[in-house]
């Protein structure tokens, strides 16, 4: 284990005060009896072995699965390893044996240190592949050689990090690689050779992992922590905008909706179940009233039928607001045994209905990729028509709108300078239960540039703003319960 | 009160000589608890371990394991205790014929010998080291959730007859779940926090072989590489670890010696138990059908 530089006792509650503070900020609800647990356990452990240090922190401080890679990423700027020094680091640990794809070209070769040459880099890549002192010992070479970071510059981490990850190829290294495992021995059979090509990618991931690390370590150097972990804007799952998502985000948030879904589906029935008391069962009463001598003392109901809503979904698909449609629509889904009855349709400046991509057992995966590929919805363009989407769905399917019926419009109404025809969502009042829209963008963007929404809005119950997962939640959960 | 592990180390040791191969984080939050006296709320997928944890830390230090097994409706009478009224009447009717004033006979039969002890009190009330496992906690409505907490922050339990009854000794505690709902703040401030996922393959290959004796090395190497692969599908059940070892054991009893894409395809339905999920495998790793 590496060990971590040890400050006084007074420092250590400071930066743990700090710490604490700043995952807050971050959203990690931090109670004061977790910051005291927090100090508590410290007692307990040895505070040079860093790995202990921060499972005290983490078992105390952190209570929910998809809070940790936060919290990992702020102990780090916080409780940071020095920036990697080549001079003391060489003569590590011999690479891992033992399972695993074995790695052409990773023989052991001269330590390499600041200023390595592309040849050398790339040698140090290959054993950096294998183990995870020689990574860090890359990671440090590679940034130095790469990321152009000079102490006081006012640039993000994000850029640094781009500009390395450019110069090392990281995506093109994986095809190579097989290139040369194939060359040098080739694989039994096709299941050998993607459990291969799997364990290469997750190798790589880690090397991308530690760089973007070596350049944090780096700003915390130049910067300070409270400093760096200001300007991270670390961001939990449900607050990541689906608009602004990265890629990492976007597989978090994919991961996070089932759950999500799960959670909700359980808290709306057993509320259903609670809130609502049947009728008066007469005949179980009187049988009931037998048993005290003919006083109905034990009142009967029957079991609750409340009514289901049916779920419209009109959603935009069109670039800017795909990924948000995209997770609307699985959580709508994924709540179905919720509704009597869910249909979607979406738009670019065509419309079409794809409820069938959803039905039956159809995951939801699958369903989003119909979508991409089978849904109709260019009728021009391409570009987003809110107004002539709304007629089409309008001479198609409004009869087909009832008065148990929940619409539930998505988009940025971002309408390319066409014409509204808000006359549509109007007429649907009439008949429809609710009319709801929900925006992507931050409502102080309504109404700009190209964004018609006020237009909509005057004829829709509501106009909500769901920018991330916890907004959508909580609209979801509403209109179930309307 | 005795405390049972020296350090990290002796926790990872001790569950290693009882079959369990935990991962440092873990043994270090069971260590934390220990010195804390404070309950490890596991959560994690079904089938990575978090029940036999609980098991295992009971095994190593000999303690008995009193298990609550949570489920929609779990209340009182069923977690804490419950007075045995059809005692509690018997004696009435005997008391009849000596004719004791009331308060005599009411002090009488709320008294031990009509109490029926739950999990939670039996945990409470035990002279000998225990290991209490609340299993599934996620299964109860928030509002039985409430009951819990006076048993996990200071672990005593009220009786109105009684009085209030305190622990004789701290109980290790572990409460897990699967994450079906959230738990209420309330009782994750009062616990420590474990999440447990799938192990990497490496430690993975190390369980095969601790639980599968005389299986070959680079067998168990393959095994786990392919389950890994697998979990990484989207599928509505990802292989626990028991389905990688009863995989594991399966190839053994099979006499196989390798695995390929034959051996998986034949013997996928041992790891994964939906029709859609087997097909989804068989796509994705190309394996012949069987």
């Amino acid at each position: 284990m590496t060990a971590l530089e040890v400050p006084a006792p007074g420092r250590m509650l400071d930066l743990l005060s700090g710490f604490v503070h700043q995952l807050r900020a971050a959203g990690l609800p931090v109670s004061m009896t977790e910051n005291l647990d927090a100090m508590r356990a410290l007692e307990y452990i040895d505070l040079e072995d860093r790995s202990a240090f921060k499972t005290a922190l983490r078992a105390t401080l952190v209570k929910h699965a998809d809070h940790e890679k936060a919290f990992d990423i702020l102990f780090d700027v916080y409780f940071a390893l020095q920036p990697y020094d080549a001079d003391d680091g060489d003569g590590g640990p011999a690479a891992r044996p033992g399972g695993g794809v074995p790695i052409p070209g990773s023989m052991p070769g001269g330590g390499a240190g600041g200023d390595a040459s592309p040849e050398e880099l790339a040698a140090m890549l290959m054993r950096a592949l294998l183990d995870s002192d020689a990574l860090r010992r890359f990671a440090a070479a590679a940034v130095s050689r790469h990321a152009g970071m000079e102490p006081g510059r006012p640039v993000g981490g994000t850029y640094y990090l781009y500009r390395t990850l450019r110069a090392l190829d990281l995506d093109g290294l994986l095809d190579r690689l097989m290139e040369r495992l194939k060359a040098e021995g080739g694989f039994a059979d096709e299941l050998e050779e993607r459990l291969a090509r799997e364990e290469l990618a997750a190798r790589i991931q880690r090397v991308r992992e530690e760089v973007e690390a070596e350049i944090r370590r780096r700003l915390v150097a130049d910067r300070g922590a409270e400093a760096m972990a200001r300007s991270l804007r670390v961001k939990l799952p449900e607050d990541v905008e689906f608009m602004h998502a990265s890629r990492d985000e976007m597989a978090a948030l994919q991961r996070a909706i089932g759950p999500l879904a799960r959670a909700l589906a359980a808290r709306l029935s057993m509320r259903r179940r609670r809130h609502r008391r049947g009728q008066l069962d007469f005949r179980a009463t009187v049988r009931r009233s037998l048993a005290y001598g003919g006083v109905p003392a034990d009142p009967r109901f029957r079991r609750p039928h409340p009514s289901k809503p049916e779920i419209m979904v009109v959603a935009d698909i069109s670039g800017s607001v795909a990924s948000f449609a995209r997770f609307t629509l699985q959580l709508v889904h994924a709540l179905s045994s919720q509704f009597s009855r869910v249909r979607s349709f979406v738009f670019i400046d065509g419309i079409d209905e794809v409820t069938a991509f959803f039905e039956g057992n159809a995951d939801l995966g699958e369903a989003v990729k119909r979508i991409n590929t089978e849904a109709d919805v260019v009728w021009v363009d391409g570009h987003s028509d809110y107004g002539h989407a709304f007629e089409v769905f309008h001479s198609r399917w409004a009869s087909e709108v009832t008065p148990k019926t929940s619409m539930i419009i998505l988009g940025d109404a971002r309408n390319n300078y066409h014409a509204s025809q808000s006359w549509v969502l109007a007429e649907l009042r009439k008949t429809a239960r609710h009319l709801y829209w929900i925006d992507p963008e931050p409502a102080a963007y309504w109404n700009t540039g190209d964004s018609v929404i006020a237009d909509y809005a005057q004829h829709c119950d509501g106009v909500y703003e769901c920018r991330n997962l916890r907004q959508l939640e909580r609209f979801v959960e509403a209109v179930i319960e309307s | 009160m005795a405390e049972r592990f020296e350090s990290v180390d002796a926790v990872l040791q001790a569950l290693r000589r009882v079959d369990y191969l935990a991962d440092p984080s873990t043994a270090g939050v069971v260590f934390l608890a220990d010195r804390l006296e404070k309950p490890v709320l596991v959560e994690g997928p079904a089938g990575v371990g978090k029940t036999e944890l609980a098991k295992a830390i009971a095994a190593t230090s000999g303690a008995r394991l009193i298990r609550l097994q949570c489920y929609e409706g779990l209340d009182e009478s069923k977690a804490l205790y419950e007075w045995n009224y059809k005692k509690q009447l018997l004696r009435i009717q005997a008391d009849r014929e000596h004719e004791r004033d009331w308060a005599t006979v009411e002090t009488d039969i709320f008294s031990e010998p009509f109490l029926l002890t739950r999990p939670l009190l039996e945990a409470i009330r035990a002279d000998e080291p225990v290991v209490l496992l609340i299993d599934e906690v996620d299964r109860v409505e928030i509002e039985t959730e409430a009951l819990l907490l006076e048993v996990l922050s200071d672990f005593q339990v009220s009786v109105p007859e009684l009085g209030t009854i305190t622990a004789r000794r701290r109980p290790m505690v572990f409460l897990t779940s699967n994450n079906t709902r959230e738990l209420s703040e309330a009782l994750k401030r009062r616990c420590l926090f474990l999440h447990l996922d799938y192990p990497d393959a490496e430690r993975e290959q190390d369980i095969v072989r601790v639980r599968v004796p005389g299986i070959d090395a680079t067998l168990a190497d393959q095994i786990a590489r392919v389950v890994r692969s697998i979990r990484q599908l989207d599928l509505k059940k990802a292989p626990s670890i028991s389905e990688t070892i009863d995989w594991a054991r399966t190839l053994v009893h099979l006499g196989v010696e390798r695995v390929t894409s034959e051996v998986v395809g034949g013997t996928l339905h041992v790891l994964l138990k939906y029709q859609r999920d087997i097909e989804r495998a068989n796509k994705e790793l190309k394996v012949a059908e069987a």
